[in-house]
């Protein structure tokens, strides 16, 4: 999962590495009081789970109680690159000399963690430059590859021990919370020589969450969403009108990207997996019938193992039920296509051969 | 290099046929493990053994012996090859156990095995010269003759194009329109859709790339991680000549979602389709927009 940067801070404290002093809240009447327990003047910080929210103003400075009473409401409102505000962090300002980089970052291709450390910080990780890299198998980090690294990115002395403190926390962290990701960024070194984690951002391995009750509070997913996890399907919840159901991540991705493709806006992105019954298909059925949004259902089948026959039944139910009323486009392929289509001959149902078919059929639908 | 080829199919005999090699089913007798292991049977799989721990002595389906443990199975029949089925919280270990007994070609069917049981189980098998396919995996099929794996046997025929893939039902919908387009497969190798693959695009495509058999190679891939960009970068530098064609899925997909697969996730420019589908024209590889469009553009490289 993605933690928020007041989680990851969190964690950081947890872990010993120093944050600036910073309180976190999701109403503007715990907005008030955060306020005057830090004291002006502070920076207000919008917590989203995407990039980019200094540049989209998500980061401003506050003095005053008229400052205040007009900027936190204007932040808690506000939603960038599609995502809302899901809380809003005040943080005491540092007084920075300097802006370093440094992460924890699990490397695919390599298989093993890799320490990423930069004398230019605050920018996104791909933009980094000068960049130090160390591979660290999974994840431990020794004092003599933790110095070799401070001293590449230019620190000695006070600056150099207290680095390779917060590298070895961090290794730590990483290890134990089994983070993809962890990274202070940036880095900042204050005008007293204090080093001190300015942002930050952790990404942890949700197959490992069965051993991490401990994070389960920082879980953050849609009713629906969790509903659709309990049926043992994923499914990704967004803003368009259309429903894109399929089995397989790999073909749900690829009729995602035709429809989108195609001037189509999806609402969901819902695999129902390589194990798909009936029940787990009208569960689904189920879930889209909530969101009031949907104007249009696509299916995309390859029935292997999962017969296109045990999908349709699902169908068949759903309408028996008035479940369903929205008009539904599917593509069916594979095991018992033939007998799945005949099932659902006189239904709502529109049946393609072919997946792009389907799509154009959709995509007018959810236009009109 | 492990040969993939040797460990699935041995040597030609006088006849021309390949081995039968065998096969060790873990987790044999759960629900996943026993659908699968009758339709590898149906398929002409060789299995010679199942391992579930506390009903070693029975017998499935009248006739593959089961064991306690892999180390016993390995010792009764001198299987080579095993595919995994076991919840994925009990992976690491099921994997030590087949490691450590001489299994050579692991298959890891397992979803959500966590990332650092997986790099744990990877260092095991360099350690003991042998392959982990997966975890998150459809599998291995050699058309018509061995198949290791979950996917269903109709997208498949003999054929000379290796087709290796992330996804699953991609793979299946890619082999079929193959299959249909008159291009059967010499070997179908499924990469796993998790961030971490015991065997990845490049280690997949050095298995199969010098197979004097092989004509020419589909490569379906994903966003999330560099596997492809790799890839690509390996076939400029090794300058493979026979035809590549390739197809990247989640093109459109948001940022910083996970779609599906654990693996399949963008962050920042990491990981994103743009990226693979650049290197891939960097290495001359033509991507194609649809699943639909693979055969087609294989079949213009081919006659070109």
């Amino acid at each position: 999962m993605r933690l928020l940067e007041y989680q990851a801070k969190e964690l950081f404290k947890e872990f010993g590495i120093k944050t600036p002093p910073s309180i976190s809240s999701k109403d503007i009447k715990k907005g008030r009081k955060d306020a005057k327990e830090l004291g002006y003047p502070f920076v207000i910080k919008v917590q989203v789970p995407v990039g980019g929210r200094g540049k989209a103003g998500g980061i401003q400075k506050c003095s005053s109680d008229d400052e205040f009473e007009l900027k936190y409401p204007q932040l808690l409102n506000m939603s960038i690159k599609g995502e809302k505000t899901r809380a809003i962090l005040l943080e005491k300002m540092a007084d920075i000399e300097k802006e370093l980089y440094l992460s924890l970052f699990l490397n695919r291709s390599k298989r093993c963690y890799t320490i990423i450390a930069s004398s230019e910080g605050g920018v996104e990780i791909e933009s980094v430059k000068n960049q130090t890299i160390r591979e660290v198998g999974l994840g431990d980090v020794d004092t003599q590859t933790a110095k070799e690294v401070a001293n590449e990115i230019g620190l000695k002395d006070s600056q150099e021990e207290q680095f390779v403190d917060m590298l070895q926390r961090l290794s730590k962290l990483t290890i134990e919370k089994e983070a993809e990701l962890a990274e202070i960024n940036p880095l900042a070194i204050l005008k007293d020589g204090t080093l001190i984690a300015l942002d930050g951002k952790v990404m942890t391995d949700d197959s490992s969450n069965f051993r991490h009750d401990e994070l389960q509070k920082y879980q953050e997913k849609s009713e629906l969403e969790k509903q659709a996890e309990k049926s043992g399907f994923s499914l990704v919840e967004l803003e368009g009108n259309i429903a894109v159901i399929g089995n397989g991540a790999g073909l749900v991705m690829s009729t995602f990207d035709l429809v989108s493709d195609n001037g189509g806006k999806p609402a969901t992105f819902l695999d129902v997996g390589g194990g798909a019954t009936t029940e787990t298909v009208y569960e689904a059925l189920t879930l889209i019938s909530k969101m009031k949004r949907v104007k249009g259902i696509l299916v995309n089948l390859y029935g292997g193992i999962v017969k296109t026959t045990t999908v349709a039944e699902a169908f068949i139910q759903a309408y028996n039920n008035n479940l369903i009323d929205i008009p539904v486009f599917a593509r069916l392929m594979g095991t018992e296509s033939e007998k799945a289509k005949e099932m659902l001959k006189d239904t709502k149902t529109k049946m393609f051969d072919s997946i792009e078919d389907a799509i154009n059929g959709v995509v007018m639908e959810a236009n009109k | 290099m492990t040969d993939i080829y040797e460990i699935l199919r041995g040597q030609k005999d006088a006849d021309g046929n390949y081995q039968k090699k065998k096969v060790i089913v873990q987790g044999i007798t759960g629900k996943y493990g026993s659908t699968h292991a009758k339709l590898m049977l149906d398929y002409g799989t060789n299995i010679v053994a199942g391992v579930t721990p506390g009903k070693g002595g029975q017998i499935f389906e009248d006739k593959v012996p089961i064991y306690e443990s892999v180390k016993e199975a390995v010792e009764a029949t001198g299987a080579e090859i095993s595919i995994v089925f076991v919840p994925a919280k009990f992976f690491l270990g099921a994997a030590k156990d087949a490691l450590e007994s001489g299994i050579k070609l692991l298959v890891a069917i397992p979803e959500h095995v966590p990332i650092r049981d997986a790099m744990e189980a990877i260092e095991l098998a360099k350690k003991k010269d042998a392959i982990i396919i997966g975890p998150n995996t459809p599998g291995v099929i050699v058309p018509g003759l061995i198949k290791v794996g979950i996917m269903p046997a109709t997208p498949f025929s003999t054929g000379k194009v290796a087709v290796l893939s992330k996804s699953g039902t991609l793979l299946y919908e890619i082999s079929n329109n193959l299959t249909s387009a008159g291009f059967g497969q010499n070997i179908t190798i499924g990469i796993g859709g998790d961030p971490v693959n015991g065997t990845r695009m490049i280690d997949a495509f050095d298995m199969v790339k010098d197979d004097p058999e092989l004509e020419a190679m589909v490569i379906v891939g994903e966003i999330g991680g560099d596997s492809e960009e790799i890839l690509a970068q390996h076939i400029i530098d090794t300058g493979f000549s026979k035809p590549i064609v390739g197809y990247i899925a989640g093109r459109q997909a948001p940022k910083e979602k996970r779609m599906g697969h654990a693996g399949a996730i963008v962050m920042g420019n990491y990981g994103s389709a743009e990226s693979k589908i650049s290197m891939f024209a960097k290495a001359n590889i033509p991507v194609a927009k649809r699943p639909g469009e693979v055969a087609v553009l294989l079949a213009g490289k081919m006659n070109s």
